[in-house]
């Protein structure tokens, strides 16, 4: 090769390193809608955790069909004592917080299919959807691998299948069990307490899905720690 | 350049505030001219207790009816949350069969009456299944058998400025110190005239017993226990904003 298109050839490749330099800089890891509805539905699913907790006490026993109370056989007695008292304000700040949920995860539905964040990031690949794949990027986690650097800037096929499943199955399930416990809305929709078994099987499935999303997050919290904890946090916060 | 575009969204972003604001100003005055506005909307817990309130009262403004159910569902074991008064004035009225006892309606009314037990029985009767549930988590089914609120406020003449039903009870140092033991509670109109809403003397084909409110209790089908008001011993219609509750926790019941 010549002296000058060996230049030629430098300065192209330095130019392309410095073009993917600047695209990788400049594009955010998370972009602003994810980040922001992100911290919001984390502090809001924090005060209904809170307030839950504290209606829950105040009768921690678990029925099914419409009815259920002290006297009645239960499903599961929980081995907490009762604690009846702080309901009166953690009901309105459960709703309080609910609403906060909702607004945001509908700020979050619109907006992902507008900036079309879902068809890029959440979408799963049709060669991905195999379960050897699946297991495989399940047993890296248990092994506790690090991921490689391009498959580390991409949602792998489980987290892909868990965040649909969380935003699309899980909290739909919280909020409609949650709405079945309203007598003011089921009797509007009274087929949001019947499809359920009654009342009481609303409020158990309710505490169940909870249960659920608990799970959830302390996996996501260990696999972020995998992936590096305050990386991760700082990542979600600045991009 | 920048700068010119800068200032463009500068004012966008002002126009864009600028309309947030005088629509949400509107929609919080027709929110009120149309009674969406809960009477405990201040505060932090207000913007909660406004958006739900709001709008279950725009969802359920047709009257809808909590579910009702068959003889068979009816519970064997009706939940007693704390027990009946036990001062003096209660338990010789509980003696007497309430003979002694009236309700009164007052207010913001044309004629104001008052009833004893015997006359409310003699009123046109109504009964309905439905679900009791306390915010604890406990449930039950019962019959309740009354006379419609509706009915009573028609005899009284309630006016129609009248905003809210106020419901004074017997005062029980008994009950729990959580929010059943409101000193009065209210319900707004819409829930007044709702046709499952009775002042209930009877309870499974028996005399509502005094555990469960005797001699006449509030029945809402669409609200949380705590609003069922035990006990009743004053009615009165108001058009205040003040005069909604007087216990701990908020209004508004339906959720």
């Amino acid at each position: 090769m010549s002296a000058g298109s060996q230049q030629k050839y430098v300065r192209l490749i330095s130019e392309a390193n410095v073009e993917a330099a600047v695209e990788t800089a400049s594009t955010p890891r998370h972009i602003a809608l994810v980040r922001i509805t992100h911290w919001i539905v984390v502090l809001s699913v924090l005060g209904l955790l809170i307030t839950g907790t504290g209606i829950l006490v105040s009768h921690p026993r678990l029925y099914w069909g419409e009815t259920g109370g002290v006297g009645t056989p239960s499903l599961i007695d929980l081995p907490i004592p009762f604690i009846i008292g702080p309901s009166v304000w953690n009901r309105p700040f459960h709703f309080f917080f609910a609403w906060v949920l909702v607004l945001t995860g509908l700020t979050y539905m619109v907006g992902s299919f507008i900036t079309q964040h879902f068809r890029k990031d959440l979408l799963l690949a049709k060669a991905d959807l195999r379960w050897n794949r699946i297991v495989g990027v399940v047993s890296d986690h248990l092994r506790w691998k690090r991921p490689e650097a391009d498959a580390a800037s991409t949602y792998n096929v489980v987290q892909r299948l868990t965040y649909l499943a969380v935003v699309f199955g899980l909290f739909p399930a919280i909020l409609w069990t949650g709405l079945a416990m309203s007598f003011g809305v089921t009797s509007v929709f009274p087929i949001l307490a019947t499809a359920l078994g009654g009342h009481q099987s609303a409020r158990t499935l309710h505490f169940t899905c909870v249960v659920l999303l608990l799970l959830f997050v302390i996996v996501h919290i260990l696999m972020l720690c995998l992936a590096g904890f305050w990386r991760s946090v700082r990542t979600m916060i600045t991009g | 350049m920048t700068k010119f575009l800068k200032r463009r969204q500068f004012i966008t972003a002002g126009l864009a505030t600028a309309a947030s604001a005088s629509g949400l100003g509107t929609a919080v005055y027709f929110a009120d001219r149309y009674g969406l506005i809960p009477p405990d909307h201040t505060g932090i817990v207000g913007i909660g207790e406004t958006l739900t309130y709001a709008t279950q009262r725009l969802l359920t403004s047709g009257h809808s009816l909590a579910r009702e159910f068959k003889r068979s569902d009816i519970s064997k074991v009706p939940i007693v949350n704390g027990p009946h008064p036990t001062d003096e004035k209660y338990l010789a009225l509980l003696a007497d069969g309430f003979k002694n006892w009236r309700l009164s309606i007052e207010g913001l009314v044309a004629r104001p009456v008052s009833f004893s037990l015997e006359e409310m029985r003699r009123l046109s009767a109504e009964s309905h299944i439905t679900l009791h549930a306390c915010e604890q988590g406990w449930s039950y089914i019962a019959e309740w058998t009354g006379v419609r609120l509706a009915t009573v406020l028609d005899l009284a003449g309630a006016r129609p400025e009248s905003r809210y039903v106020v419901f004074e009870p017997f005062a029980n140092p008994n009950q729990s110190r959580t929010v059943v033991r409101a000193l009065w509670e209210s319900i707004d109109m819409a829930d007044a005239l709702h046709p499952q809403t009775l002042l209930a003397y009877g309870m499974n084909s028996e005399a509502l017993p005094a555990d469960h409110g005797a001699p006449v209790r509030l029945r809402l089908g669409r609200h949380l226990g705590w609003k069922n008001t035990k006990y009743l011993s004053r009615i009165v219609i108001t058009d205040r904003r003040d005069l909604y509750r007087k216990g701990g926790g908020t209004w508004y019941g339906g959720i």
